[in-house]
């Protein structure tokens, strides 16, 4: 079976411990958090592993990339420190299982995977993504390149490592040699938990802000500028791929968007919360409250026009919460859309 | 030319009488399991007058008469058993009141779900009745003589607890009014005058409703909808005792079924929380999520499911789609449930003995349970599709819901709208003096026996 790449040497050396010390969730300092993270290595019960918002943030927050996340979810699993209810956890595991077989399709590059957010494939037309290929190529088939990455928050780090390989299957068996990303937890699932783990990817994932800022090079002359302001609403799973995060700047200057000055931006970004509101732990209902309140407020107060997601899911969960308070709710790969025509 | 065809155009005019074979093939039958029987006759009065009338033609000529709203009840309580006259409401549609300081209106027997929520919407739009999740066409009326009940059912009880007051034609063709509409304008209140309470539940064997008047409530600002999901099919009725005991929550209901693959072995109680602002909202929503049930949630035994807002917007929507959208599940054309007042208690049951019938007849689970009151009942509903066109498909659910009778009653609950196979296990167990009295009662109002016959029939 798959075993997590981690170097606890490199943990027990580490003088920041930033993984923990910039949490957004929990207050820990520094002798705090090395006490911690010692436990947390040994398999001991720790305060982290049951507080964990399972925000993503400190694999980022990591100076070495040594995965401390995912060592907090594989820690969480063995111990069966839930942070979710379990029959929300079943739900989620149930969910995730695809109920009918797929046909392999004639596919050709560039192909996008939509992951299970087959529902808006709609969004991949027009001249940004002229002669793209989707894949699934049936609205009912998600579920068989669903990346399985969200399992993360329900510590099920043992469904990832079980189902991945055979969604990895799934896409290869078209013969990709690239796969534009649709959903940024994917590229985050190929490009980032795959390689901690040793799984096999056979293929190269491009991330779509990637893809859609090349793209917009391309079609540079028939960019209109928006002259739009707006806030960018930065998900989980781009935690796991920060070297991908100055495209949406690069992007936005293609594009005559100018991003608000926020508190929570780059590595200060808050999540949307939305998966933090069903935790178990005491009070999560007003945290994911008081995170949404504050992000959306940080928003508004920079004076964004709109709220720019990358996350479909964040979109899904969000997008009426942020329009009641004023902002349109948009994908940036729609936003990019409008620029082209 | 008939006679009694005759007759009944002289009384309802011309085009709204019928004895064609299409729309005697119409009335003879309903979307349940039910074996179709066709009237002789179709009449849609207009009028209480006209409906006297027919009533009494009826009385003349010994010719039965059944009276039917939407005909929607799906156990064949307005399929004319013998025959007869198939007595449309629908006409009588007309709202005739709403009393805005009194929070009542007053209106015809076949005034339809859609028709109110229609027009509270537009001319009250702080008003709303209890509204089922039938489909829009369903009368008021019907759903009230069936004591149905809507999504105010936890906080205020069956619809037709709702009811100020009523109009009814007598089997023997008077008009009487019941409630403080018979001495008063004001149709605000049934009680205190004697009980009269004959007309409900009776399935249209006692008189038939010409008006009513129902009790109408706030319409909050604000419905939004959470779900909270368990394993363990024990645990809900704590929960539903839990969040009933806040009385901070409007619609309760609770459910399993096997049809949605994400949803298999767990168990949904939906919970409706209205307000007018979000500080009432959030007031709410605190005392059932972080103090009634905060409990589970922190041991990890249930927790709130993050519904999305599409989601959330069919199960909130009003007029109620969810259930005629979910029914069809073998896309067959064909419904019908047993729905059982039971005990709030009896829920791990019910799901258990449930899944055994709908595993014997090879059915996809569906079950759902509202509140009824704080927990003192809930109507649990075994949910049966099948395809129309395929005789064994409806042999099987017939068989099913004719279980499923004997098990509401076994464990210790009534059945809700029985067709005639519920309606005779009923009148087995019923005690014998109550069983007298309904005798003595239908014989005194329908000496003739003419209220559509072969339902409640006392032996």
């Amino acid at each position: 079976m798959y075993e997590l790449k981690h170097d606890e040497r490199k943990c027990l050396a580490c003088h920041s411990c930033d993984c923990l010390t910039k949490c957004q969730y929990m207050d820990i300092e520094i002798d705090t958090a090395k006490t911690e993270i010692r436990k947390i290595i040994n398999g001991e019960d720790s305060f982290v592993l049951h507080q964990c918002a399972t925000c993503y943030a400190c694999e980022e927050y990591c100076p070495k990339g040594n995965h401390p996340f995912y060592l907090i979810v594989e820690r969480q699993e063995e111990m069966g420190i839930l942070p979710t209810p379990r029959p929300l956890i079943r739900q989620a595991l149930q969910m995730g299982v695809p109920q009918r077989e797929f046909k392999v399709a004639e596919v050709h590059e560039p192909a996008i995977s939509m992951c299970m957010f087959t529902a808006l494939a709609g969004s991949i037309q027009g001249k940004l993504y002229e002669g793209v290929s989707i894949l699934p190529s049936g609205t009912q088939e998600g579920m068989h390149f669903f990346c399985q990455l969200m399992y993360l928050h329900f510590a099920r780090t043992s469904v990832i490592k079980e189902r991945l390989p055979r969604i990895i299957d799934n896409i290869a068996r078209h013969n990709v040699k690239e796969l534009i990303c649709f959903h940024d937890e994917c590229y985050g699932a190929f490009a980032s938990y795959a390689p901690a783990y040793g799984i096999e990817v056979p293929f190269r994932p491009i991330h779509l802000f990637e893809y859609l800022y090349n793209r917009l090079r391309e079609l540079k002359n028939d960019i209109k500028p928006l002259n739009l302001k707006v806030a960018y609403q930065r998900p989980c799973s781009s935690r796991l791929s920060p070297d991908k995060l100055h495209f949406v700047d690069d992007i936005f200057n293609l594009i005559g968007v100018e991003s608000v000055e926020r508190e929570y931006v780059g590595e200060n970004a808050l999540c949307c919360a939305s998966l933090i509101r069903g935790q178990s732990k005491e009070g999560s209902r007003r945290i994911a409250a008081d995170v949404q309140r504050r992000n959306i407020g940080d928003m508004v107060q920079g004076g964004a026009q709109a709220c720019i997601f990358n996350c479909p899911y964040c979109f899904i969960s969000s997008s009426e919460r942020v329009a009641k308070n004023g902002l349109n709710p948009v994908l940036l790969g729609d936003l990019c859309r409008l620029a082209v025509g | 030319m008939d006679p009694v065809y005759k007759a009944l155009v002289e009384i309802a005019g011309e085009g709204h009488v019928s004895n064609r074979p299409e729309e005697l093939h119409t009335y003879s039958r309903d979307l349940g399991t039910s074996e179709p029987h066709r009237p002789d006759y179709v009449v849609a009065p207009r009028t209480t007058e006209q409906v006297q009338e027919v009533v009494k033609l009826a009385n003349r000529e010994r010719i039965p008469v059944v009276p039917l709203g939407g005909g929607l009840s799906l156990a064949g309580l307005a399929v004319p058993l013998r025959g007869g006259i198939a007595l449309d409401m629908k006409r009588m549609d007309t709202i005739l009141e709403v009393n805005e300081k009194a929070r009542y209106a007053v209106i015809e027997a076949g005034v339809s779900q859609g028709k109110l929520i229609s027009y509270l919407h537009r001319h009250h739009p702080d008003l709303r009745h209890s509204e089922p999740q039938a489909p829009t066409p369903a009368t008021i009326a019907g759903n009230i003589a069936i004591h149905g009940q809507g999504d105010l059912a936890q906080p205020y009880g069956f619809n037709s607890d709702m009811v100020n007051g009523l109009e009814v034609v007598l089997p023997t063709g008077e008009a009487c009014k019941i409630g403080s509409c018979a001495v008063s304008p004001g149709w605000f209140t049934l009680h205190p005058l004697p009980d009269l309470g004959l007309f409900l539940g009776w399935f249209g064997t006692t008189g038939i409703i010409t008006k009513l008047s129902l009790r109408l409530f706030p319409l909050k600002r604000i419905r939004e909808v959470e779900q909270f999901v368990v394993e363990d099919p024990g645990l809900v009725p704590e929960v539903i005792y839990k969040v009933t005991h806040t009385e901070m929550a409007e619609d309760v209901f609770a459910g399993t079924q096997s049809t949605i693959p994400a949803r298999v072995g767990l168990h949904h109680v939906t919970v409706y929380i209205t307000a007018d602002s979000e500080k009432e909202l959030e007031f709410k929503t605190g005392l059932i999520w972080d103090d009634a049930l905060g409990e589970y949630i922190r041991s990890g035994d249930g927790g709130f499911a993050d519904l999305l807002p599409p989601m959330k917007a069919r199960f909130a929507a009003r007029p109620g789609m969810l259930l005629s959208t979910v029914c069809d599940t073998l896309q067959g054309g064909g419904f019908e449930y047993v729905g059982g007042i039971m005990p709030v208690e009896t829920y791990p049951q019910c799901c258990q003995r449930g899944a055994e019938i709908y595993s014997k007849h090879g059915i996809p689970q569906l079950m759902i349970a509202r509140v009824i009151g704080r927990a003192h009942a809930m109507m649990f509903a075994w949910a049966y599709p099948f395809n129309r066109g395929d005789a064994e498909s409806v042999n099987k659910a017939r068989e099913a819901v004719h279980e499923t009778d004997d098990l509401a009653l076994d464990l210790g609950g009534t059945i809700w709208k029985p067709g005639v196979y519920g309606q005779k296990k009923l009148m087995e167990r019923m005690d014998p003096g109550t069983l007298q009295l309904m005798r003595r009662v239908k014989e005194l109002l329908d000496p003739n026996g003419i209220m559509n016959p072969g339902n409640w029939e006392v032996a």
